[in-house]
């Protein structure tokens, strides 16, 4: 929203004051301010009111025109002029010779043959509107050679105010209302609003209205005629202009002009078509078409304006084509009213139409504002146009007030709250200024709310204390730290295991760290030949392919390693983050966990595999200090591959699955690759007590080693018969040499036996390994060579 | 005997000098001090002599034994010092300015900022909390005072699932369970309720190079007797000057957030010009937007069971995310979840 500096100075004295500070103190204690602050004339001077004393056509030229005006000099001044509405008599801005007009500085120049000495300006020139059709018109009677800027209001600082920023703060969106704001921050007097007595009006009849809906809390009207003004006031159109709308005719110019000036939205019927308004929805949907000419959707919801049973208005969004002011009105209607806050917004997104009325009132406008804005609305009326005249009584419905409320706090309550002292009469002087009604007594307050800020902005009291430290300004707050009693603060458990995990992940396997979305997209899923996403979906993805949500980190990872295909020959990704595996009691069963996929280019995914299952073993090590179980479970998603798919289990709890990549989905990722994957529940993992580190002494007697090699490709029958022999002697078992062959394979262990009280002769140890071997031999398993 | 011992003294001089191996060296001891050694030969013919000339031979052939070892053992020790010499004059220069192959992994940027906040919030005895990414409608909005009609509610805006649950839209989502959680310590014990949780949020919205529908947020909410404004204006300008490794101004402005009343918006010293003299990084103002923050709205403390009238607290909001952004200089955030190893393998660990 555009502010401007000249119509706030209408309603507050901030002359001696520094205009820039103030508006950053407004944003410091109000609301944002964008950096961009417009300094609007700065770049004009020297333009006058100018006289044309004759037009003569240009001899060298169609468009162009001599003439001769009367800028206040001695002598006319010879002009070469190509605007087409040039013509005797009429007075214009002018800017003579040594005038400047932004970047142009006015010289005596030649145009086709003739010297210009001096420019006409059209509106757009100065800046003031977009017109460019023509030269200025002034129809004021003024000397000529008047400063321009002695007549208009052209030098003005206008602000833009951040929208989002007043979102809370119905009161701001008008200038009366961020004029009480600069009240309380320069601490001057605020204006009362001239206003017209509409009792005057009491003896007139009263206009046909009735309200048949509670969403419309108010709802006040009056008639006028004979308004004879068609164009509004220079100054009236340059507020309009600098504040962001364009001028359009003098009523429409009007209700624009007391809508930013007071935050009433109000609009003009053509009373012909009012006869008996009503205030209310259908019982079923219709298409109406708006004075913009666009055809709506009107639901039952929507709550209408409508003469008798004819829709005529959108309540609070926009006006009916069929009822606005057309050039043969001679009575028109005047609205001011109120609706329901949450009713217009909700209207409003199903319409997808926003207007600088529904803006204002979706954010709950005070509904004592719609008479006080009739009054006003009069009263500038007369002043332009003395003809006018009022038609009936001021007829008001007044069907849904605010509470009034009032709250009580001591002067305790404020400091323990800012941690500072503001002093009693500063804060009945803020509190007064903002337009609270404050009773002191002692230290205690009692404090109502004005009602515009009683529809939902001040409800409580620490509301107060942000009213009261706003305008003291945070910048002049004394800081001090909070004393608290020391209390030791406890990791949680599953967050030290997520820091271990990625930091064993990343620093001892090199693997890459990713974020994803909790969403498949199911197109690329598609092109991977995964089409089973899952169940649980969103009601309102703005795109169904990212609707369902994901029940597995593999899925979304295999995208990721498609999409890394070029980076390199071989790489690992993890990421821990959520998945959605079902529903329980109508609630998502939400998971952490980890999942880590290894790509690797050619066909050694024996090699991968082995790695991964490192990975998996050392996190369960390091952080649990406990060996992980494999036990061998049947694929259920597409993309595991039936052989080498294993449960992990931890200290007898499946954590979660290690396999290798359906060769269907593979082909498709990448043929010349290999992918295997995990995917564990953090949650699940970090529950595990860690086991205790138990001491082992190191033996002081030698040890022997024995190497055995056994015919095989299986290394879990060894460890069996090794476990078998259950022999306290064996304090290591090593797997020191694989030999992969058609019919040939081997496998060779080295068992380290020691004792730590004796040095062991090698015939007990002979013993122990003999019947390993015989074990082995007995399944079939015989030595090597 | 005794040109034999000369003989003897003047050979093995020049046989030494020409031993250039360890093994030659060994040749000549055993040669000439072994049991068959010629110096050993010596006091073997030494049986003939008398005893006059026995014992002066004797003294002259042992003077000569030990000047034998002694000066194999100097060539010994010699031919040693060589060999080191020449072990050090084989070993070549290595060319230090070819690059190293070495594989590394690397963390996901919001890691490595996470961490740092929450070590920093740890050191001032904050907990570090974990919350769900999918939630109620209860978390995210009604026990946090969001009203039933407030516009974050919309569809447009948070992502509904089909039972009815959201993904949460902000991580204030989880500040009803905190203060459940830490509630009956401060009641009982005393102990303020200070603690961050860090966590991914969602919104509904379209995806540009500074929109993302997928987030992180660090949530901060501290509670005790007499919490106040100018703590909450300490407590944001310690912390974020620990952030940013400098000294860092901060300012309030009013901002209007449901779960706190009154609200801010936080804005820092811009951390390019350091707020003096404005610069395109903080579009001239000096200033630059970091965090939504305020005093905990005494309707949110109600409904995590704690008395408003007795305690107060702040809360802030601050954007992982933009933190990351801002720390790394990434300047597309949809960057941050795409997955790109190109991207990524650039954030290893940071000090």
């Amino acid at each position: 929203m555009f502010l401007s500096m000249n119509w706030i100075k209408d309603f507050v004295d901030l002359s001696g004051l520094d205009e820039l500070e103030l508006i950053n103190r407004f944003s410091l204690s109000t609301a944002e301010v964008e950096n961009d602050i417009q300094h609007k004339g700065s770049d004009i001077s020297g333009v006058v009111v100018a006289e044309i004393l004759s037009v003569e056509p240009h001899p060298e030229s169609k468009k162009l025109h001599l003439l001769k005006v009367d800028a206040g000099g001695d002598t006319p001044t010879d002009v070469v002029c190509g605007a087409p509405n040039v013509r005797v008599g009429m007075k214009t801005a002018f800017a003579p010779v040594g005038a400047r007009l932004g970047e142009i500085e006015i010289a005596p120049r030649p145009l086709a043959g003739y010297m210009s000495h001096g420019m006409c300006c059209s509106e757009r020139e100065l800046g003031i509107s977009d017109d460019h059709a023509g030269i200025m018109e002034i129809t004021d009677d003024v000397v000529n050679g008047t400063d321009i800027k002695e007549l208009y209001a052209i030098d003005d600082i206008i602000f833009e105010v951040d929208n989002k920023s007043l979102t809370n703060r119905p009161d701001l969106w008008s200038h009366y209302g961020i004029a009480r704001e600069f009240s309380a921050i320069a601490r001057r007097p605020l204006r009362a609003l001239p206003t017209e007595d509409l009792t005057a009006y009491d003896a007139l009849p009263q206009v046909d209205m009735k309200i048949e809906d509670p969403l419309c809390q108010r709802y006040s009207c009056l008639q006028f005629e004979n308004i004879s003004r068609l164009i509004s006031p220079v100054n009236m159109r340059i507020r309009l202009y600098y504040c962001g709308m364009r001028a359009i005719n003098f009523l429409a110019d009007m209700t624009n002009y007391l809508m930013l000036e007071m935050g009433q939205p109000m609009h003009a019927f053509d009373s012909r078509k009012v006869g008996s308004i009503r205030i209310k929805r259908f019982d079923h949907e219709f298409d109406f078409t708006t004075l913009d000419g666009v055809q709506r959707h009107i639901d039952t919801d929507t709550l209408m304006i409508c003469n008798g049973d004819t829709p005529v208005a959108i309540a609070g969004i926009m006006g009916g084509l069929d009822s606005q002011i057309v050039e043969d009105t001679h009575t028109l209607t005047l609205e001011s009213a109120t609706f329901d806050a949450v009713s217009i917004r909700k209207s409003t997104v199903r319409l997808s139409h926003r207007t600088d009325a529904s803006m204002r009132y979706e954010k709950s406008l005070d509904p004592a504002l719609t008479t006080a804005a009739i009054a006003r609305f009069v009263y500038l009326l007369r002043q332009y146009d003395s003809g006018v005249q009022v038609k009936s009584s001021l007829t008001d419905d007044y069907a849904y007030h605010y509470p009034e409320i009032t709250l009580s706090f001591d002067k305790a309550y404020v400091d323990r709250y800012t941690g500072i002292a503001i002093d009693n009469d500063t804060i009945v002087d803020t509190l007064s200024r903002l337009g609270f009604a404050v009773t002191l007594s002692g230290d205690d307050f009692t404090v109502t709310v004005p009602s515009w800020r009683a529809t939902k902005d001040v409800t409580i009291k620490a509301d107060i204390i942000e009213e009261i430290t706003r305008i003291f300004g945070y910048d002049n707050f004394e800081v001090h730290t909070a004393a608290a009693p020391l209390f030791p603060t406890r990791p949680e458990y599953v967050k030290k295991d997520e820091d271990n995990i990625k930091d064993i992940l990343v620093k001892k396997y090199n693997l890459h760290e990713v974020h994803s979305y909790i969403w498949n997209y199911v197109d690329e899923l598609s092109d991977i030949g995964i089409d089973n996403v899952g169940r649980i979906k969103l009601q309102n993805a703005s795109n169904p392919n990212i609707e369902t949500i994901r029940s597995s980190m593999i899925p979304t990872q295999l995208c990721q390693v498609r999409s890394n295909l070029g980076y390199a020959p071989s790489f690992g990704i993890f990421e821990i983050g959520r998945v959605v595996t079902g529903m329980k009691d109508g609630l998502c069963i939400e998971e952490k966990h980890l999942a880590v996929t290894l790509y690797q280019k050619g066909a050694d995914v024996r090699s991968l595999y082995y790695r991964l299952k490192e990975m998996i073993e050392e996190l369960a090590l390091e952080l649990k200090h406990l060996p992980v179980a494999f036990a061998p479970v049947s694929p259920e998603r597409e993309y595991e591959h039936p052989t080498n798919l294993y449960e992990i289990i931890v200290d007898g709890t499946s954590i979660g699955r290690i396999g290798i990549l359906h060769p269907s989905v593979q082909k498709k990722l990448d043929r010349r690759a290999v992918v295997v994957f995990a995917e564990l529940d953090v949650d699940r993992f970090a529950a595990i007590d860690s086991a205790d580190i138990v001491y082992d002494e190191p033996s002081k007697y030698p040890s022997i080693e024995i190497d055995l090699s056994f015919l095989t490709s299986r290394f879990e029958p060894i460890k069996k018969a090794i476990d078998a022999a259950s022999c306290a002697l064996i304090r290591k078992v090593e797997v020191i040499d694989i030999y992969e062959a058609e019919d040939a394979s081997s496998i060779a262990v080295r068992l380290t036996f020691s004792d730590n009280t004796r040095t062991l002769t090698r015939d007990e140890v002979t013993a122990v390994s003999d019947s390993i071997v015989d074990t082995l031999e007995q399944s079939g398993i015989r030595l090597k060579g | 005997m005794k040109e034999k011992l000369e003989q003897l003294r003047e050979q093995l001089a020049a046989e030494l000098s020409e031993a250039v191996d360890m093994q030659s060296i060994e040749n000549l001891r055993v040669k000439y001090l072994g049991k068959k050694g010629s110096v050993t030969d010596l006091l073997k013919g030494m049986k003939d002599l008398s005893n006059e000339e026995k014992k002066h031979f004797g003294m002259l052939v042992n003077q000569l034994k030990s000047q034998t070892a002694e000066s194999i053992a100097r060539r010994s020790s010699e031919l040693k010092e060589l060999e080191i010499k020449r072990e050090i004059e084989l070993m070549p220069a290595f060319d230090l300015t070819i690059p190293s192959s070495a594989e590394r992994g690397s963390y996901h940027p919001i890691t490595l900022v996470q961490r740092e906040c929450e070590r920093i919030f740890t050191t001032m005895g904050f907990n570090v909390e974990d919350y769900p990414e999918v939630v109620t409608d209860y978390e995210c909005f009604e026990a946090v005072n969001v009203p039933k009609d407030h516009p974050a509610r919309d569809m447009q805006d948070t992502y509904y699932l089909e039972n009815g649950e959201l993904l949460k839209s902000q991580t204030s989502a989880a500040q009803n369970a905190i203060l459940r959680k830490y509630g009956s310590r401060l009641i009982e014990d005393g102990m303020p309720i200070r603690a961050i949780f860090p966590g991914r949020c969602f919104r509904n919205e379209a995806t540009d190079a500074t929109h993302e529908n997928t987030f992180f947020q660090m949530e901060g909410v501290m509670v005790d007797r007499n919490i106040s404004i100018s703590n909450l204006i300490y407590f944001m300008k310690t912390m974020l000057s620990e952030v940013f490794q400098k000294d860092i101004k901060v300012r309030l402005r009013p901002g209007f957030f449901p779960f706190v009343e009154p609200g801010f918006e936080l804005d820092i010293s811009c951390l390019i010009c350091g707020g003096d003299e404005g610069c395109p990084s903080c579009n001239h103002s000096g200033w630059l937007e970091l965090c939504p923050c305020g005093m905990i709205h005494p309707a949110v403390l109600r409904e995590g069971g704690i008395d408003p009238e007795e305690y107060t607290g702040f809360a802030f909001g601050l954007g992982l995310t933009r933190l990351a952004m801002m720390k790394y200089g990434i300047k597309d955030i949809r960057d941050l979840n795409a997955g790109s190893l190109r991207v990524l393998d650039q954030f290893c660990e940071d000090k």
